[in-house]
């Protein structure tokens, strides 16, 4: 059960802790393997604030939106601590709060019913009054002409597209919004604008957790960072800490800040490993020049400089 | 006991399946000779401890019988359709690579074929071939591939445009290469999937077109062969020359279609990690 | 070896939009080319029909003053896509993959850091950074003259990024093969490239010129 109005104030729109996806697979015979995608992550969105996890693609932070949604395909499983607004967030509750409080903006059109007209759709077939002018209004916000309301997913250009599918979260008030890989391709400059949009949607009270390999978007438009590597969290800092090396904590987000093509373009040796291939300790150990013997135990995350970080040497 | 996880399960019941074909086509070879002796101390008897499938007005064993006549089919229907798969491979993938005229040709010929009703083919090509085993296995073979060969070219269109493909054909690779190495890997499950479904319908219409006198001859026992006799005899009483032939012959189609679903279920990337 | 585009024109569909209008332009292979526009100015296109993956509707692209499409068998000119997931066979085993380049040397392997033990598996086993090695290095056979990165890096993590340019740097200028670089990413095609060319959808590509070298078309 939800608690009152009063709790929401209090506790962050979503907290997860220790969150593990896995999968079962046949591995090209009869045997069943496990796959692990997620060891352990650690993420809090607070409401009015975006949040990005950072991560390569491909490393399975993806299935971050999914679980958090309840839509994991059939052969994963799941575990860890999932909050929302202070209470946990149950299969049942996710059903119910799905498309609403907790909505997910779709990557691209194809998400979108192909054979229904784009109002209809975002309307979600409500036909009442209250709902029409609301998406009038939206529409008139995002600049877009009454008519888009009659035209098909198809026949929509690539700017139209972006602003139709911020358009489906806005229809409702929700608490939380999570947009998995927002502006896939897209120069610097008009990726700004669209993450504006999330913005508009943080301004109104939501929290927003944006799903995304792009580092540099992140750092422009969000306010805090999460990095993620080889299936955990490695650190969590304000985007204001990337302007510098020297104000990040982690070996890793370090290394990453160095390797951009406007800060030295450096690039440490190695490759990022699959989860399953790990032991126990720091996922970055392996490619760490201050790694100790105790880095190959369990390394827990603490507390630095109004940031969070999993590593026994960052200061 | 080792919990099995369900792709065990259906690998096992797969093997079963194989078993138990190979069973039926053995001891339809043995009993070869006692499916064509004849006692008539024993004719019309009704199923019994002797002779659970009873005897027909000949006094031939009807279990008997009836096993050889399923391997027969068994082994008519198995035959044809392999032939019958290949030759869909072989023209569906041709109509897809070999350009535009090889395409409208060999579509054209699908398009006509389909257009027939299929056992009127059957019984046409069945005919010129002389009827017997050699117009039957012919006939079927010979009008089973459109579906499949159809199937087969819409999968190799759409590799066609598979990135990977388009490399290799930039990286000096031939046609028959591609071919080789790119698309028939790929089509291996539909291939099996089609071909074991084929064998339901290959079954059915060898027992049909014999039952309607244009296959087999009486003299081989096959299915449609007791079926086509058993009804005469009907009319007076014998239930049982029609019933247990009948029954095996939709076990055993039941059996195959059951198998291809199996294999299907195994190779469908969709429900492939169940 | 020259690689030249003279007026080409293209479009996708019969009356639909034309991607490219009129455009010309030529590089050799010591140059580093970058192209950068946003999404929809022809970027991929001009890639595809480079490497000869599409005919222009009108116009030529030839290749040392031959037709690219008079070339048989291996084409000189190769392209790396976005996503190497895409790229392979996923059937196929690695050690296959390489297999299909033209006579791969060892020594690409071993520099663009692909390990021995990667060779035997599947690519469904391996990360997009680690598939995206296998692509570079069997595009790299013998006969390449001109390599296409169309947005290579994009997907990938910043380091594997970093290294992966490193390298085909070293590589294409020991090699003299010609290199041209797609990427929405300015600063990266400030870090690699020798000239880039800004594409603009009405006709005339702009260019910004590099370093000293003036672009004349």
């Amino acid at each position: 059960m939800d608690r009152g109005e009063g709790e929401y104030a209090a506790a962050p729109v979503l907290k997860i802790e220790g969150l593990h996806i896995s999968f079962m697979q046949y591995d090209g015979g009869s045997r069943r393997k496990e796959l692990t995608a997620i060891r352990d992550l650690d993420v809090e969105v607070g409401a009015g604030e975006m949040v990005a996890v950072v991560g390569s693609s491909g490393s399975g932070k993806s299935l971050l939106a999914h679980a958090i949604l309840g839509l994991l395909p059939y052969n994963a499983s799941m575990s860890g601590k999932l909050m929302f607004c202070g209470s946990e967030l149950s299969e049942e509750r996710i059903r119910q709060l799905r498309g609403t409080k907790i909505v997910m903006v779709p990557q691209s059109v194809a998400w979108l019913d192909p054979l229904q007209k784009i109002g209809a759709q975002i309307r979600k077939g409500r036909g009442d009054r209250k709902t029409r002018q609301q998406l009038k209004d939206i529409f008139y916000r995002y600049g877009l002409d009454q008519e888009v309301e009659k035209m098909y997913p198809f026949e929509l250009s690539g700017g139209m597209n972006r602003r139709v599918l911020i358009s489906t979260a806005m229809m409702e008030e929700p608490k939380l919004v999570i947009a998995d890989e927002p502006t896939p391709g897209l120069d610097l400059s008009v990726a700004k604008r669209a993450m504006g949009h999330f913005r508009e949607l943080a301004d109104r009270g939501a929290g927003v957790l944006i799903i995304t390999h792009d580092l540099e978007l992140a750092m422009e438009t969000v306010d805090r960072i999460v990095v993620f590597y080889a299936g955990s969290t490695v650190e969590e800092a304000p985007a204001a800490d990337f302007n510098s090396q020297e104000t990040l904590r982690h070996p890793y987000t370090k290394a990453l800040w160095r390797a951009l093509p406007q800060n030295g373009f450096e690039y440490i040796p190695g490759t990022q490993p699959r989860v399953d291939d790990l032991l126990q300790g720091c996922p970055f150990a392996p490619r760490c020049g201050r790694r100790t013997k105790d880095c190959d135990r369990p390394v827990p995350g603490r507390e630095l400089r109004g940031g969070r970080v999993k590593c026994l040497y960052a200061e | 006991m080792k919990k099995r996880n369900r792709r065990q399960k259906m690998c096992i019941g797969l093997r079963f399946f194989v078993l138990f074909l190979l069973t039926v086509c053995v001891a339809g070879f043995i009993c070869t000779d006692a499916a064509r002796v004849t006692d008539f101390s024993r004719k019309n008897m009704a199923p019994c401890l002797l002779y659970p499938f009873g005897t027909d007005w000949m006094g031939r064993d009807m279990l008997a019988r009836t096993l050889k006549g399923l391997s027969m089919s068994i082994l008519l229907g198995v035959l044809s359709a392999t032939v019958s798969a290949c030759i869909a491979l072989i023209l569906g993938v041709a109509s897809a690579t070999l350009g535009r005229a090889a395409d409208r040709g060999i579509g054209f010929v699908i398009d006509l074929m389909m257009g027939i009703p299929h056992i009127l083919l059957l019984i046409l090509v069945s005919v010129a071939l002389g009827k017997g085993w050699k117009g039957v296995a012919w006939g079927i073979a010979l009008t089973h591939w459109p579906s499949l060969a159809r199937l087969i070219r819409a999968e190799v269109v759409q590799l066609k445009e598979s990135p990977y493909i388009q490399i290799a054909e930039k990286l000096g690779k031939s046609k028959w290469y591609i071919v080789r190495k790119h698309m028939l890997p790929h089509l291996a499950p539909q291939f099996f999937v089609g071909l074991v479904l084929l064998f339901p319908h290959a079954i059915l219409h060898e027992s049909s077109v014999t039952f309607l006198g244009f296959g087999l001859d009486a003299g081989q026992p096959a299915i449609g062969i007791i079926l086509s006799e058993a009804m005469q005899h009907l009319v007076t009483g014998k239930w049982w020359l029609a019933l247990f032939p009948g029954m095996m012959l939709v076990l055993v189609v039941t059996l195959f279609y059951e198998a291809g679903e199996t294999l299907r279920k195994l190779t469908d990337p969709a429900s492939v990690h169940e | 070896m020259k690689l030249e585009v003279k007026q080409v024109s293209f479009q996708y569909k019969r009356d639909g939009r034309k991607i490219l209008n009129n455009f010309s332009m030529s590089m050799d292979s010591s140059q580093r080319l970058g192209l950068a526009a946003p999404s929809g100015y022809g970027k991929t296109t001009l890639c595809r029909l480079l490497a000869g993956y599409l005919l222009p509707d009108q116009g030529e692209i030839l290749l040392d003053g031959k037709p690219l499409s008079s070339y048989r068998g291996y084409c000189p000119v190769q392209m790396v896509w976005q996503l190497p997931e895409q790229a392979i066979n996923p059937r196929m085993r690695m050690r296959d993959v390489i297999g299909e380049g033209d006579q791969v040397e060892e020594r690409i392997l071993r520099e663009l850091g692909i390990d021995p033990a990667w060779m035997n598996r599947f690519p469904s086993e391996l990360s997009g950074g680690e598939l995206q090695r296998f692509c570079l290095a069997r595009a790299l056979g013998r006969g390449t003259r001109f390599l296409l990165c169309d947005e290579i890096s994009t997907m990938l993590d910043l380091i594997t990024q970093s290294q992966i340019w490193h390298f085909l740097l070293k590589e294409v200028q020991e090699r003299e093969i010609g290199l041209i670089a797609v990427s929405h990413d300015r600063a990266l095609l400030d870090r690699i490239c020798t000239r880039q060319i800004d594409m603009d959808i009405r006709v005339r590509p702009l260019t910004k010129p590099q370093h000293s070298e003036k672009y004349s078309g």
